[in-house]
Protein backbone atom coordinates (compact mmCIF):
# COMPACT_ATOMS: atom_id res chain seq x y z
CA UNK A 1 0.00 0.00 0.00
CA UNK A 2 1.80 3.12 -1.21
CA UNK A 3 0.25 6.52 -0.75
CA UNK A 4 1.57 9.40 -2.86
CA UNK A 5 1.52 12.81 -1.20
CA UNK A 6 1.43 15.39 -4.00
CA UNK A 7 3.80 18.27 -3.46
CA UNK A 8 2.93 21.58 -5.09
CA UNK A 9 4.99 24.74 -4.78
CA UNK A 10 3.74 26.09 -1.46
CA UNK A 11 2.52 22.80 0.02
CA UNK A 12 3.60 22.68 3.65
CA UNK A 13 1.84 19.70 5.21
CA UNK A 14 3.34 17.25 2.72
CA UNK A 15 6.06 15.85 4.98
CA UNK A 16 3.70 15.80 7.98
CA UNK A 17 1.33 13.68 5.93
CA UNK A 18 4.10 11.25 4.95
CA UNK A 19 5.20 10.93 8.57
CA UNK A 20 1.67 10.43 9.84
CA UNK A 21 0.92 7.80 7.19
CA UNK A 22 4.18 5.96 7.89
CA UNK A 23 3.41 5.91 11.60
CA UNK A 24 0.27 3.95 10.73
CA UNK A 25 2.20 1.42 8.70
CA UNK A 26 1.58 2.81 5.21
CA UNK A 27 4.31 3.35 2.70
CA UNK A 28 4.17 6.99 1.71
CA UNK A 29 6.15 8.99 -0.78
CA UNK A 30 6.33 12.62 -1.79
CA UNK A 31 5.45 13.23 -5.41
CA UNK A 32 6.53 16.57 -6.91
CA UNK A 33 3.68 17.70 -9.13
CA UNK A 34 5.88 18.35 -12.16
CA UNK A 35 7.11 14.75 -12.10
CA UNK A 36 3.61 13.39 -12.55
CA UNK A 37 1.84 10.76 -10.53
CA UNK A 38 4.14 7.84 -9.61
CA UNK A 39 3.15 4.45 -11.02
CA UNK A 40 1.57 1.81 -8.84
CA UNK A 41 0.14 4.25 -6.35
CA UNK A 42 -2.66 2.90 -4.17
CA UNK A 43 -3.70 6.18 -2.60
CA UNK A 44 -3.25 9.93 -3.01
CA UNK A 45 -3.09 12.77 -0.49
CA UNK A 46 -3.52 16.36 -1.59
CA UNK A 47 -1.82 18.00 1.39
CA UNK A 48 -2.32 21.32 3.11
CA UNK A 49 -0.35 24.49 2.52
CA UNK A 50 -0.56 27.50 0.29
CA UNK A 51 -0.05 26.14 -3.22
CA UNK A 52 0.80 28.93 -5.66
CA UNK A 53 0.53 31.41 -2.81
CA UNK A 54 -3.27 31.07 -2.85
CA UNK A 55 -3.21 33.33 -5.92
CA UNK A 56 -6.60 33.96 -7.51
CA UNK A 57 -8.38 31.61 -5.08
CA UNK A 58 -6.99 29.04 -2.67
CA UNK A 59 -6.33 25.88 -4.67
CA UNK A 60 -7.29 27.38 -8.04
CA UNK A 61 -3.89 27.10 -9.69
CA UNK A 62 -2.94 23.69 -8.33
CA UNK A 63 -6.33 22.33 -9.40
CA UNK A 64 -5.46 23.16 -13.00
CA UNK A 65 -1.92 21.80 -12.98
CA UNK A 66 -1.32 18.77 -15.25
CA UNK A 67 -0.91 16.28 -12.41
CA UNK A 68 -4.50 16.86 -11.35
CA UNK A 69 -5.72 15.33 -14.61
CA UNK A 70 -3.83 12.20 -13.55
CA UNK A 71 -5.27 12.41 -10.05
CA UNK A 72 -8.81 12.70 -11.43
CA UNK A 73 -8.21 9.73 -13.70
CA UNK A 74 -6.81 7.65 -10.83
CA UNK A 75 -9.78 8.65 -8.68
CA UNK A 76 -12.21 7.60 -11.41
CA UNK A 77 -10.50 4.21 -11.52
CA UNK A 78 -10.99 3.74 -7.79
CA UNK A 79 -7.79 5.06 -6.22
CA UNK A 80 -8.60 6.66 -2.84
CA UNK A 81 -7.94 10.41 -2.75
CA UNK A 82 -7.97 12.55 0.39
CA UNK A 83 -7.66 16.35 0.20
CA UNK A 84 -6.75 18.08 3.44
CA UNK A 85 -7.06 21.86 3.97
CA UNK A 86 -5.42 23.37 0.87
CA UNK A 87 -5.84 19.91 -0.60
CA UNK A 88 -9.57 20.21 0.10
CA UNK A 89 -9.65 23.55 -1.69
CA UNK A 90 -7.80 21.96 -4.61
CA UNK A 91 -10.24 19.04 -4.59
CA UNK A 92 -13.23 21.34 -4.89
CA UNK A 93 -11.56 23.61 -7.44
CA UNK A 94 -10.81 20.57 -9.59
CA UNK A 95 -14.37 19.20 -9.27
CA UNK A 96 -13.26 16.04 -7.48
CA UNK A 97 -15.72 17.14 -4.82
CA UNK A 98 -18.65 19.58 -4.93
CA UNK A 99 -18.82 23.10 -3.51
CA UNK A 100 -16.08 25.57 -2.66
CA UNK A 101 -14.05 26.57 0.37
CA UNK A 102 -13.84 30.34 0.60
CA UNK A 103 -13.01 33.16 2.99
CA UNK A 104 -13.82 32.49 6.65
CA UNK A 105 -16.78 34.41 7.97
CA UNK A 106 -14.37 36.11 10.40
CA UNK A 107 -12.16 37.18 7.46
CA UNK A 108 -9.26 35.93 9.58
CA UNK A 109 -6.86 33.03 9.45
CA UNK A 110 -7.97 30.63 12.16
CA UNK A 111 -5.62 28.19 13.84
CA UNK A 112 -7.31 26.28 16.63
CA UNK A 113 -8.69 22.93 17.72
CA UNK A 114 -12.27 22.16 16.77
CA UNK A 115 -14.76 19.44 17.53
CA UNK A 116 -16.29 17.50 14.69
CA UNK A 117 -19.28 15.23 14.65
CA UNK A 118 -19.03 12.15 12.48
CA UNK A 119 -22.05 12.35 10.19
CA UNK A 120 -21.58 9.20 8.17
CA UNK A 121 -19.45 6.38 9.57
CA UNK A 122 -19.99 4.28 6.47
CA UNK A 123 -17.12 5.65 4.36
CA UNK A 124 -13.48 4.53 4.26
CA UNK A 125 -12.49 7.78 6.00
CA UNK A 126 -14.90 7.47 8.89
CA UNK A 127 -15.43 3.76 9.37
CA UNK A 128 -13.07 3.79 12.37
CA UNK A 129 -15.50 6.08 14.17
CA UNK A 130 -19.12 5.75 15.16
CA UNK A 131 -21.84 7.88 13.66
CA UNK A 132 -22.40 10.81 16.00
CA UNK A 133 -18.98 10.40 17.62
CA UNK A 134 -17.20 13.66 18.45
CA UNK A 135 -13.53 13.96 17.48
CA UNK A 136 -11.12 16.80 18.02
CA UNK A 137 -8.83 17.96 15.21
CA UNK A 138 -6.86 21.13 14.46
CA UNK A 139 -7.82 23.60 11.77
CA UNK A 140 -5.49 26.18 10.23
CA UNK A 141 -7.07 28.10 7.38
CA UNK A 142 -8.22 31.46 6.14
CA UNK A 143 -10.50 30.05 3.43
CA UNK A 144 -12.41 27.19 4.97
CA UNK A 145 -16.02 28.34 4.77
CA UNK A 146 -17.90 25.71 2.83
CA UNK A 147 -20.10 27.34 0.22
CA UNK A 148 -22.52 25.62 -2.13
CA UNK A 149 -26.03 26.28 -3.42
CA UNK A 150 -28.82 25.28 -1.07
CA UNK A 151 -30.22 22.80 -3.60
CA UNK A 152 -26.89 21.13 -4.10
CA UNK A 153 -26.30 20.90 -0.36
CA UNK A 154 -29.74 19.31 0.07
CA UNK A 155 -28.70 16.69 -2.48
CA UNK A 156 -25.38 16.03 -0.75
CA UNK A 157 -27.10 15.59 2.58
CA UNK A 158 -29.74 13.32 1.07
CA UNK A 159 -26.92 11.23 -0.42
CA UNK A 160 -25.15 11.16 2.96
CA UNK A 161 -22.00 12.71 1.57
CA UNK A 162 -21.19 14.97 4.54
CA UNK A 163 -18.35 13.34 6.52
CA UNK A 164 -18.03 15.77 9.43
CA UNK A 165 -19.76 18.84 10.82
CA UNK A 166 -18.25 21.35 13.23
CA UNK A 167 -19.86 20.94 16.64
CA UNK A 168 -19.31 21.65 20.32
CA UNK A 169 -17.67 19.20 22.72
CA UNK A 170 -21.01 17.48 23.26
CA UNK A 171 -21.71 17.03 19.58
CA UNK A 172 -24.21 19.86 19.20
CA UNK A 173 -23.98 21.57 15.82
CA UNK A 174 -24.45 25.24 16.66
CA UNK A 175 -23.49 28.56 15.02
CA UNK A 176 -21.08 29.20 17.92
CA UNK A 177 -19.25 25.93 17.25
CA UNK A 178 -18.91 26.72 13.54
CA UNK A 179 -15.43 28.27 13.28
CA UNK A 180 -15.63 29.64 9.75
CA UNK A 181 -19.27 30.11 8.80
CA UNK A 182 -19.45 26.93 6.71
CA UNK A 183 -22.91 26.26 5.33
CA UNK A 184 -24.66 23.72 7.59
CA UNK A 185 -21.34 23.51 9.50
CA UNK A 186 -19.89 21.20 6.85
CA UNK A 187 -16.21 20.39 7.48
CA UNK A 188 -15.71 17.60 4.95
CA UNK A 189 -17.53 15.93 2.07
CA UNK A 190 -17.06 13.03 -0.31
CA UNK A 191 -16.98 13.08 -4.08
CA UNK A 192 -19.36 11.15 -6.34
CA UNK A 193 -17.89 8.00 -4.82
CA UNK A 194 -16.85 7.86 -1.19
CA UNK A 195 -13.24 6.87 -1.87
CA UNK A 196 -12.69 10.53 -2.75
CA UNK A 197 -13.02 13.00 0.12
CA UNK A 198 -11.94 16.44 1.23
CA UNK A 199 -11.87 18.07 4.65
CA UNK A 200 -10.55 21.32 6.09
CA UNK A 201 -9.42 19.97 9.51
CA UNK A 202 -6.03 18.24 9.66
CA UNK A 203 -6.11 14.54 10.59
CA UNK A 204 -2.37 14.25 9.91
CA UNK A 205 -1.71 16.77 12.71
CA UNK A 206 -3.59 14.58 15.15
CA UNK A 207 -2.05 11.22 14.37
CA UNK A 208 1.35 11.06 16.13
CA UNK A 209 0.94 10.55 19.86
CA UNK A 210 3.94 12.86 20.47
CA UNK A 211 1.73 15.72 19.30
CA UNK A 212 -1.10 15.03 21.71
CA UNK A 213 -4.45 13.72 20.55
CA UNK A 214 -4.58 11.05 17.88
CA UNK A 215 -8.19 11.46 16.76
CA UNK A 216 -7.09 11.86 13.15
CA UNK A 217 -5.69 8.35 12.78
CA UNK A 218 -9.01 6.93 11.76
CA UNK A 219 -9.25 9.22 8.74
CA UNK A 220 -5.82 8.24 7.41
CA UNK A 221 -6.52 4.56 8.06
CA UNK A 222 -9.15 4.99 5.36
CA UNK A 223 -6.41 4.28 2.84
CA UNK A 224 -6.44 0.67 3.98
CA UNK A 225 -10.18 0.26 3.41
CA UNK B 1 -6.57 40.44 -36.57
CA UNK B 2 -7.47 43.30 -34.31
CA UNK B 3 -6.06 44.11 -30.91
CA UNK B 4 -8.65 43.99 -28.13
CA UNK B 5 -8.74 44.31 -24.39
CA UNK B 6 -11.30 42.02 -22.79
CA UNK B 7 -12.26 43.03 -19.28
CA UNK B 8 -13.52 40.18 -17.14
CA UNK B 9 -15.20 41.21 -13.89
CA UNK B 10 -15.71 38.40 -11.38
CA UNK B 11 -18.16 38.98 -8.53
CA UNK B 12 -19.53 36.83 -5.76
CA UNK B 13 -23.05 35.68 -6.51
CA UNK B 14 -25.80 37.56 -4.73
CA UNK B 15 -26.32 36.05 -1.32
CA UNK B 16 -22.80 34.67 -0.95
CA UNK B 17 -21.19 36.13 2.13
CA UNK B 18 -18.24 38.46 1.44
CA UNK B 19 -16.29 38.86 4.70
CA UNK B 20 -13.57 40.92 3.06
CA UNK B 21 -16.10 43.42 1.74
CA UNK B 22 -17.78 43.62 5.15
CA UNK B 23 -14.42 44.27 6.80
CA UNK B 24 -13.59 46.92 4.21
CA UNK B 25 -16.94 48.60 4.73
CA UNK B 26 -16.42 48.68 8.49
CA UNK B 27 -13.01 50.26 7.97
CA UNK B 28 -14.50 52.97 5.76
CA UNK B 29 -17.16 53.64 8.38
CA UNK B 30 -14.47 53.94 11.03
CA UNK B 31 -12.91 56.62 8.85
CA UNK B 32 -16.20 58.51 9.03
CA UNK B 33 -17.67 57.61 5.63
CA UNK B 34 -21.33 56.76 5.39
CA UNK B 35 -22.39 53.99 3.03
CA UNK B 36 -25.21 51.46 2.78
CA UNK B 37 -23.30 48.55 1.33
CA UNK B 38 -20.04 47.62 -0.29
CA UNK B 39 -19.39 44.85 -2.81
CA UNK B 40 -15.97 43.85 -4.02
CA UNK B 41 -15.04 42.33 -7.37
CA UNK B 42 -11.96 41.13 -9.21
CA UNK B 43 -11.20 42.71 -12.56
CA UNK B 44 -8.95 41.03 -15.14
CA UNK B 45 -7.85 42.92 -18.25
CA UNK B 46 -6.84 40.56 -21.02
CA UNK B 47 -4.99 41.94 -24.04
CA UNK B 48 -5.49 39.69 -27.03
CA UNK B 49 -5.67 39.70 -30.82
CA UNK B 50 -8.82 38.35 -32.39
CA UNK B 51 -10.75 38.31 -35.68
CA UNK B 52 -13.67 40.15 -34.12
CA UNK B 53 -14.97 41.52 -30.85
CA UNK B 54 -17.24 38.49 -30.57
CA UNK B 55 -14.29 36.17 -30.99
CA UNK B 56 -12.36 38.06 -28.30
CA UNK B 57 -15.37 37.89 -25.97
CA UNK B 58 -15.76 34.14 -26.56
CA UNK B 59 -12.17 33.52 -25.63
CA UNK B 60 -12.34 35.69 -22.54
CA UNK B 61 -15.53 33.91 -21.53
CA UNK B 62 -13.83 30.53 -21.81
CA UNK B 63 -10.98 31.82 -19.64
CA UNK B 64 -13.51 32.95 -17.04
CA UNK B 65 -15.28 29.58 -17.15
CA UNK B 66 -12.10 27.55 -16.85
CA UNK B 67 -10.09 29.54 -14.33
CA UNK B 68 -10.90 33.16 -13.52
CA UNK B 69 -14.28 32.48 -11.92
CA UNK B 70 -15.51 29.62 -9.75
CA UNK B 71 -19.08 28.92 -10.89
CA UNK B 72 -20.04 27.70 -7.41
CA UNK B 73 -19.67 31.17 -5.92
CA UNK B 74 -19.10 33.63 -8.79
CA UNK B 75 -20.88 35.43 -11.59
CA UNK B 76 -18.84 37.24 -14.19
CA UNK B 77 -19.20 39.73 -17.02
CA UNK B 78 -17.04 40.23 -20.11
CA UNK B 79 -16.58 43.55 -21.91
CA UNK B 80 -14.47 43.94 -25.01
CA UNK B 81 -12.92 47.11 -26.40
CA UNK B 82 -10.52 47.70 -29.27
CA UNK B 83 -7.03 48.43 -28.07
CA UNK B 84 -5.06 51.40 -29.45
Amino acid sequence: MTVAVIQFGGSNCDRDSVQALESLGFEAELAWHEDGLPEDVDGIVLPGGFSYGDYLRAGAMAARSPIMAEVREAASEGTPVLGICNGAQIGCESSLTPGAFTTNESARFQCEHVHLRVENADTPWTSHYDEGEVVELPIAHGEGRYEITDDRLDELEAEDRVLFRYCDADGNVTPEANPNGSKHSVAGVTGEADHVAVMMPHPERATLSDLGRTDGQGVLRGFAE
Amino acid sequence: MTAFTATVTVRLKRGVLDPEAETTQRSLERLGFELDDLRSADVFELDLDAESADDAADRAEEMAERLLANPTIHDYTVEVAERE
